[in-house]
Formats: structure tokens, C-alpha cells, sequence
């Protein structure tokens, strides 16, 4: 049985000692192509017959309702908005996650907190009290980050959704148009990913590439923990 | 682990388990200070309204474990101190709060969550220049909210931790532990204690006293004065 670890005290009030699935998580900017990524793989692992499990940043149903209405008005500040989402994760994590691990389940995880760190670092929070929120987190099998450079994350976001207020840093202005603040604003959060990729062990895929490519790789990398499961 | 108050404005507190008294205490200290001529505003625990509906999903639904319980009455905190209480302090306003971070730190405790994680969430936050804490017999605070109310409700009672089937005796168990908790901060934190046990107006008195102590030589906000004549 493998050993279950935490980011800092976990659960005192709960022993977790037995999880029997895998917990997989993509990571990444936006327009990276996570949830495109999550779909090919839960197709992938449900034909090789497993249980999967997904979730996502701000899907739980304890905070999506509160956190939307939030984010529609002008006065969400950082603290607020980093302990929102903070719960919004914790929720999922207690709620979603370790009960589909201890089923057997794969977990695929859009985004884990390290993105919401990435967040609130940008905006100005102090990283150890970012990260100690942390301390109640499941240390994942594996962490994948799709890394694409800033051009081509523009291109994707035009042809997609467009660029939003969110995605573009705008609540921090960090330009006065959305290209430039979208940009600015992005070119941030990669330099962060791309240290937090050395501290928390991220395996980095380079996601300028196709969907199909990226798959690839991906799929390649999560072979060896199907047969440690099987 | 608090940030020193470095504001032109003050920050008093009041804490302590429910039925301690406190809540009548600020609200007498409130009016007192206002009727001083000073710029005073009140804010309470678990109040922020773009919280609100969060919460109360989850504590209708019996939804909430202690980290999340801890979480979304952090996020609470964290709305109204970045845009009441920290604004306001820096203005040079007297903010009184009926409950501040060391609710979250007994209470969460006591429902289980790490000491210094709980701590680490409200670092932002700055020490109060006063904190004013109500030390009440468990039995005495016990009967006056089983007098006062219809019926405790679920995460009040402490009911998700399991304690006891009797909404009573989980409510007593619970409160027990909280009130543990407060008095390990006694020092940590620099509580003034307050015996609740003491008339009320004695009980005032004290506070006052204490709080003109701290207030002698300091000016604040002003009041806009009204003119003589401007209401005719």
C-alpha cells in the first residue's frame, strides 16, 4: 500500500491511510489545453477499463454559486479571493477527490492548487502564506504542467472564449487594454509555474504542440502507474 | 503571528464562548465611544454579505467539514478586512468587532484543524489594540442560551464532530473545548480578561476604563460637526 502524504497536517481530524486510486493532475495557464487533455485521457483510461473521476478549479457546489456571484461585481479583493477558492478546493478535495481515491478511482484533476497559488502570488500575497493554506492537500501522483509560450496562448484565446477580465489580469490592470494586460498578465503566472515546477516536482510537457501530440506524451508518462495498479 | 497595528485608527475586540456576555458589552461600548464624538464602526463575526450565501448553503446542507468550515468563515473575515476594517483603520476610525480571529482559532481547534494552519489563514490580520476577553462558568453560559433560545443550531452544537447524540450534552462538550482553547491564548495573544460573572455595569466600567487608557492622547477621525441652526 502506497504512503499517503500532505502538504502539512492533512486531516487531524481523519485518518487517511488507504487510497487505493491514482491522483493525476494537469496544470497549466489558461488556453493550455488542460480540459481538452482531461477528456482524451478519461476516454483513454475508461476504454483500458478503470473508474475516472474529473474536477476542476471552482466546480464544487458548495462555492461555485457564491464564487460566480462574486467574481460578476468589483469588490472580490485578493485575500477574499484566494481563501474562496482555497475552500472552493478544499471542498472538492474532501468531498470529490479522496472519496473517488479511496474507491480505486483515477482521478484527473483540471488545475490543483498550485494554480490558485500562482494567482495569488501574482496579485501581490506572500508565497509561504499562499502555500501554507495548503497543508491540508494530497500530494498527487503525478503532476503534469502544459507549458505554452505567450503567442501562441494568444492565438488559442482568440479563437476560443476570447479574452476574459480574469484571464487577463484586468482586476490588477496590469495593462489598459485586454491584449496587453492579457499578456503581461500570463507571461507572470509562467514564471512562477516554471518555479513552482522545481519545487513541487512537475513533470513540464511542452503543450505548444498538437492535441494529439500532447496526448501522446501524456499517455506514454501515466503507462507505468496502470501497471503498478494492475 | 498577528501584525502589529501600524493604522492612525484602533482596533477593540470582544471574545469569548456563546452566552458570555460579550455581544451586550460592545454594543454599550459602542454607543459610549459614539457619544464621545469619536468616529466608531462595529463589525461582526460571519457578516460579510458576499460570503453570505455560501455559507449558508453549507450549513444548511450539513455540508461543511472543519477545513472548510474554517475556510469560508476565513473568506468572510478576509472580505470585511480588506474592505471595511482595514480602509476604515487606516482613516483613523475605532473599529469594534464582536468575535475577530481568535473565534476561528478556538473554534476550529476545537473542531479538529491544525493549530498553525488556522493561525497562518488570519496572518494578514493585525494584533487589536485591545482584546477583551469574557471568562464565563461553562454551566452558567450553557443555561443562558438554553434559556435565551428555541434551539442551537447543528454546527453551533458542534453536531458534526460527533460528540454526542444529545443536542444538549454536544453543545456542553463542544463549548468546553472552545472555552480550552481561549484560555491557551490568554498570554499568546495579550487577552484582557473579563469576569462575566460580574454585574454588567461593572463589567462596562472596566472597559471603559481600559479602553480610555488606551485612547488618552489620541485624536482620530473627526466627526463633521453639525452647524448650529442647520437642522431648523
Amino acid at each position: 500500500m502506497k504512503e499517503v502524504v500532505f502538504y502539512g497536517a492533512g486531516y487531524p481530524y481523519e485518518a487517511i491511510n488507504d487510497i487505493p486510486g491514482k491522483l493525476i493532475v494537469l496544470e497549466g495557464t489558461d488556453c493550455a489545453g488542460r480540459s481538452t487533455q482531461v477528456q482524451l485521457l478519461k476516454q483513454w483510461l475508461e476504454g483500458e477499463g478503470f473508474g475516472v473521476s474529473n474536477t476542476g478549479l471552482a466546480r464544487s457546489p458548495l462555492t461555485q454559486p457564491g464564487l460566480d456571484q462574486a467574481k460578476a461585481g468589483h469588490t472580490l479583493s485578493r485575500i477574499t479571493m484566494s481563501l474562496f477558492y482555497a475552500t472552493d478546493f478544499a471542498d472538492r478535495l474532501e468531498n470529490q477527490i479522496i472519496p473517488a481515491l479511496k474507491a480505486g478511482f483515477y482521478v484527473l484533476s483540471d488545475r490543483y492548487f498550485y494554480s490558485i497559488i500562482a494567482r495569488d502570488v501574482v496579485r501581490g500575497s506572500a508565497p509561504q502564506w499562499a502555500r501554507k493554506i495548503y497543508g491540508f492537500a494530497l500530494k498527487p501522483d503525478i503532476v503534469f504542467y502544459l507549458k505554452v509560450d505567450v503567442p501562441n496562448l494568444v492565438v488559442r484565446a482568440i479563437h476560443g472564449r476570447g479574452f476574459n477580465y480574469w484571464e487577463s489580469g484586468m482586476d490588477i490592470r496590469c495593462a489598459d487594454n485586454l491584449y496587453d494586460s492579457f499578456c503581461i498578465y500570463q507571461s507572470r503566472l509562467i514564471e512562477l509555474y516554471d518555479e513552482m515546477a522545481e519545487e513541487f516536482g512537475f513533470i513540464t510537457i511542452d503543450a505548444n504542440r498538437s492535441a494529439q501530440e500532447v496526448f501522446e506524451d501524456l499517455q506514454e508518462r501515466i503507462r507505468p502507474l496502470l501497471d503498478e495498479t494492475q | 503571528m498577528l501584525q502589529p497595528n501600524t493604522c492612525e485608527g484602533k482596533l477593540i475586540v470582544v471574545e469569548g464562548i456563546d452566552g458570555s456576555g460579550k455581544s451586550t458589552q460592545i454594543n454599550l461600548l459602542y454607543e459610549w465611544l459614539r457619544a464621545q464624538g469619536k468616529s466608531v464602526y462595529f463589525s461582526e463575526w460571519n457578516s460579510s454579505g458576499l460570503v453570505r450565501s455560501t455559507t449558508r448553503l453549507g450549513k444548511k446542507k450539513h455540508i461543511l467539514t472543519p477545513t472548510t468550515f474554517s475556510l469560508i468563515h476565513a473568506t468572510d473575515f478576509a472580505d470585511r478586512w480588506e474592505n471595511y476594517i482595514t480602509p476604515l483603520l487606516k482613516a483613523g476610525v475605532i473599529v469594534l468587532a464582536d468575535r475577530y480571529a481568535f473565534t476561528a482559532f478556538a473554534r476550529d481547534v476545537a473542531r479538529g484543524v491544525d493549530r498553525q494552519w488556522v493561525r497562518n489563514l488570519y496572518s494578514f490580520a493585525i494584533q487589536p489594540d485591545i482584546v477583551f476577553y469574557f471568562r464565563v462558568p461553562l454551566d452558567e453560559a450553557v443555561n443562558r442560551i438554553m434559556s435565551s433560545r428555541v434551539k442551537i443550531k447543528y454546527y453551533e452544537a458542534g453536531r458534526d464532530l460527533g460528540l454526542s447524540d444529545d443536542r444538549v450534552i454536544s453543545f456542553r462538550l463542544f463549548q468546553k473545548r472552545i472555552s480550552e482553547e481561549y484560555e491557551s491564548m490568554i498570554e499568546e495573544f495579550g487577552f484582557t480578561v473579563i469576569d462575566s460573572t460580574l454585574p454588567l455595569r461593572v463589567k462596562q466600567q472596566q472597559m471603559r476604563q481600559i479602553t480610555e487608557e488606551t485612547l488618552k492622547g489620541w485624536q482620530g477621525l473627526p466627526v463633521p460637526s453639525i452647524e448650529k441652526g442647520d437642522t431648523a
